[in-house]
């Protein structure tokens, strides 16, 4: 099938309109923000944080090696010994409303470091990862003086210490699933975020201290792999939570299998999109580019194995691509921008590595013509038709803006193949049948499915894997068990 | 003359029926003075794998069957269980119990599955939640089980700890290949001989015996088990090659003879969480206050 392109892509060019960076203030080199203070890294060592849109240099960050690592876990089982663990429900939840507020104060100063960063567009920052992030510390204030309600009969206690890792996807948004449920539920904190992505962690740092909380409560540690490895091999964590890849995720369990250590693991994904013949088509093709293409398809449950009834996947496919060839590719301070650029160059080569497989293999290729920036990290929305289920790019996680396009006939032939894949992460389905829907809703294997939607979060809402996507949930109420002991 | 007894063999219970271990081997089981009591299969890898299997294919029939029928079935066999109480007595007493002792196991087995029986159409409604989310859609979180669970049954009893770590994983719409007490195993195969004449479909519980080192270590590492069951310190023995799916290892710790050793979280923490994004309709301005 020949796309045709359509007139709007060329014709139509928006003026650049991009978001000002001059009330950022970024220091020249950030510390370790150990027990209330900054700490000078052990080692002497820091690390360049770049801005992958153009490659120039933001910061220092602080490698944080074993004996910092130590210190952290030390500043936190203090606080939890002596201050945390004794204060009341009610007066946690006041500490956790302040982050909140702070935050919501700081919103678009976070969002574009967010997005200088991380290189995600503006538009997504703003009005998503950041607002979804304060909501979510109000979320778990709330339940700070409540869990008798969310676990009757039983004694609810906090674990101790939280190492939490984090990924560089939504970094300000992980760091607040991390920390909101442990603090509420009474834990002190050692979290790690990624490498590529330490800034609004730091500046959490920043208003964390701020709103006063006790110092050794929250720890924020930056570094490398090994920095991490440090966190789950320390003696006196009681608790690791993870987000990033089933790789990694399956090293962390190896490492504390056998300690009494509790895990939660949110990992990788390789998630169904299902369209219906019934489907509003229209709106079924914003959900698919907005479920594969929302922060340039580095999301966990990305929408990144297309399934087409066969009876409308020639339109479908059509729109889609006509679709594609109008979304805007670059600078991601400008807010027309749709996909940003790529977190690093490690990950962009992965990226290219499984479209030369997905052309290797014999798949057909679709991407939109479109200039890309010359300096940064950028990938143009892709598209992959005439695939098999058995393609490496059908079955493997790629992380990125590369979509897999495959048709059926049968409601039972989706369910099958929407199952045959070792994750379970989410879920979408697009049909106009209330009852399809709860038909397909109850037989897909993953923790989330979304109807004619997808890529929605809500603080009130659990989020998580089925399979080799992790175990433990994040968010609701559901997200409480992952940082208690009940007896 | 004395009539000669009919002396009883222990088979395994796989898919619904009653092989011998397929390797042919078997273990000798004695009583407290060493007086052999069975020969005891002594499963195989291969054995473990055919439970896996035959597990997996129940667990389409079973976690879609209603919540109430699974609690009559649950029933079932409680009811089953009564009717054989004086068996499972004389079993455990051949096995070293004290008669007294005997009759409470075997009551209290069958309370407690009477107890998860009840449990069947409720955890759903207690720990299900409806979400209330910020954008226009009916956002609800439910449990569903997940999937096959390999149990490993307590060491110390016969009927009793295999009783209260299989039923709840079951109640959940979880289907089980349980390995029994490598020690005391003789009501575990009788135990099957309840299930299966109480309605509950084969494959649904399959019931192995012989060593963990040799069957749970091929269930541990087994690609297509969901999850372990067993006390904390049975599990972190294979805790590591349990890595590979990321086998959900899930803690039973409890004084199984006690009667509060049960509850709902026996059955919840057995299940994942599944949570679903409906649409709402959002067009036009009528509002509640019409």
């Amino acid at each position: 099938m020949k796309s045709k392109k359509t007139e709007s892509s060329t014709s139509w060019l928006y003026s650049p309109s991009p978001e000002s960076t001059s009330h950022i203030h970024l220091k020249e080199s950030y510390d370790l923000y150990i027990n209330g203070k900054w700490e000078k890294p052990t080692s002497g060592r820091y690390f360049d944080s770049i801005n992958p849109a153009n490659e120039k240099h933001l910061a220092k960050i602080a490698h944080a090696d074993q004996a910092d690592i130590d210190k952290a876990v030390k500043a936190a089982r203090k606080a939890y010994d002596t201050v945390w663990s004794k204060l009341p429900g009610s007066e946690r939840a006041k500490y956790i409303y302040r982050i909140a507020r702070i935050m919501q104060e700081r919103a678009r100063e976070l969002a574009v470091i967010e997005t200088l960063d991380g290189g995600k567009p503006i538009r997504e920052s703003r009005d998503i990862d950041i607002p979804l992030a304060c909501n979510h510390f109000f979320y778990y204030a709330g339940w700070a003086d409540k869990l008798e309600y969310a676990f009757p009969t039983r004694k609810v206690e906090a674990l101790g210490v939280a190492g939490q890792i984090i990924p560089w996807n939504f970094p300000l948004l992980m760091a607040a699933w991390k920390i909101a449920p442990a603090l509420a539920t009474g834990n002190t904190v050692v979290l790690k975020p990624a490498e590529t992505t330490s800034l609004t962690a730091l500046k959490l740092a920043e208003i964390i201290h701020d709103a006063g909380l006790p110092p050794g409560v929250v720890n924020i540690v930056t570094g490398y792999g090994d920095t991490g490895a440090a966190i789950v091999n320390h003696p006196d964590i009681n608790k690791i939570a993870f987000t990033g890849s089933t790789n990694v995720g399956k090293i962390i369990q190896k490492s504390i299998a056998g300690t009494s250590k509790k895990a939660t693991l949110e990992l990788g994904g390789k998630s169904a999109n299902i369209i219906f013949e019934d489907a509003p088509i229209d709106q079924a093709v914003e959900g698919i580019v907005n479920g594969i293409f929302f922060n340039q398809g580095h999301v966990c449950c990305a929408g990144s194995r297309l399934y087409v009834q066969e009876s409308v996947a020639e339109k479908v496919i059509q729109k889609l691509k006509d679709r594609i060839q109008t979304l805007y590719v670059g600078d991601p301070l400008d807010k027309n921008t749709d996909i940003g650029a790529i977190n690093s160059k490690e990950q962009l080569q992965t990226i290219d590595k499984y479209i030369k497989i997905g052309i290797k293999e014999g798949a057909e290729m679709y991407q939109p013509t479109c200039v890309l920036p010359k300096k940064g990290f950028y990938c143009p929305p892709t598209l992959f038709t005439n695939v098999a289920q058995s393609n490496l790019i059908v079955q493997e996680e790629i992380f990125g803006p590369v979509l897999t396009v495959q048709t059926f006939r049968t409601v039972d032939e989706v369910i099958q193949k929407a199952n045959n894949t070792p994750f379970g992460l989410a879920a979408g389905v697009w049909t106009d049948k209330g009852s399809r829907i709860f038909n397909l809703t109850t037989k897909l294997r993953a923790g989330v499915v979304w109807a004619n939607t997808y890529n929605k979060f809500d603080p009130s809402s659990p989020f998580g894997g089925y399979k080799e996507s992790g175990f433990g949930r994040e968010g609701g109420v559901h997200g409480l068990n992952a940082y208690v002991k009940l007896s | 003359m004395e009539r000669l007894e009919i002396l009883k063999t222990y088979k395994i219970y796989i898919g619904g029926q009653f092989p011998r271990t397929e390797s042919g081997r078997y273990y000798v089981v004695s009583d407290k003075k060493g007086n052999p009591l069975a020969n005891v299969c002594l499963s195989s890898r291969k054995d473990a794998r055919n439970a896996v299997v035959a597990a997996r294919k129940a667990f389409g029939s079973w976690s879609e069957k209603t919540a109430f029928n699974r609690g009559q079935i649950l029933y079932r066999i409680a009811e089953m269980l009564e009717s054989r109480k004086e068996q499972f007595v004389a079993e455990l007493i051949k096995q070293g119990s004290m008669q007294k002792a005997a009759v409470k196991e075997v009551e209290l087995s069958i309370d407690r599955i009477v107890y998860y029986a009840g449990w069947a159409d409720k955890y759903q409604q207690i720990s299900s939640s409806v979400n209330p989310v910020s954008s226009s859609h009916f956002n609800f979180s439910v449990l569903e089980p997940m999937g096959v669970v390999g149990v490993l049954c307590p060491q110390n009893s016969s009927l009793i700890g295999l009783v209260s770590t299989i039923i709840p994983v079951i109640t959940g719409g979880n289907t089980v290949v349980a390995l029994a007490s490598e020690v005391l195993p003789l009501c575990a195969i009788t135990f099957a001989e309840v299930l299966n004449s109480s309605d509950v479909t084969g494959g649904v519980v399959n019931l192995l015996t012989g060593t963990q080192k040799e069957v749970v270590t091929t269930l541990a590492s087994h690609m297509d088990v969901n999850a372990l069951v067993g006390s904390t310190q049975d599990l972190n023995s294979f805790s590591e090659s349990a890595v590979d799916n990321l086998k959900r290892l899930i803690p039973f710790d409890a004084d199984w003879m006690k009667v509060e050793a049960q509850g709902l979280h026996f059955v919840s923490d057995v299940q994942e969480v599944k949570t679903t994004w409906h649409p709402i309709e959002n067009i036009g301005g009528a509002t509640s206050s019409y």
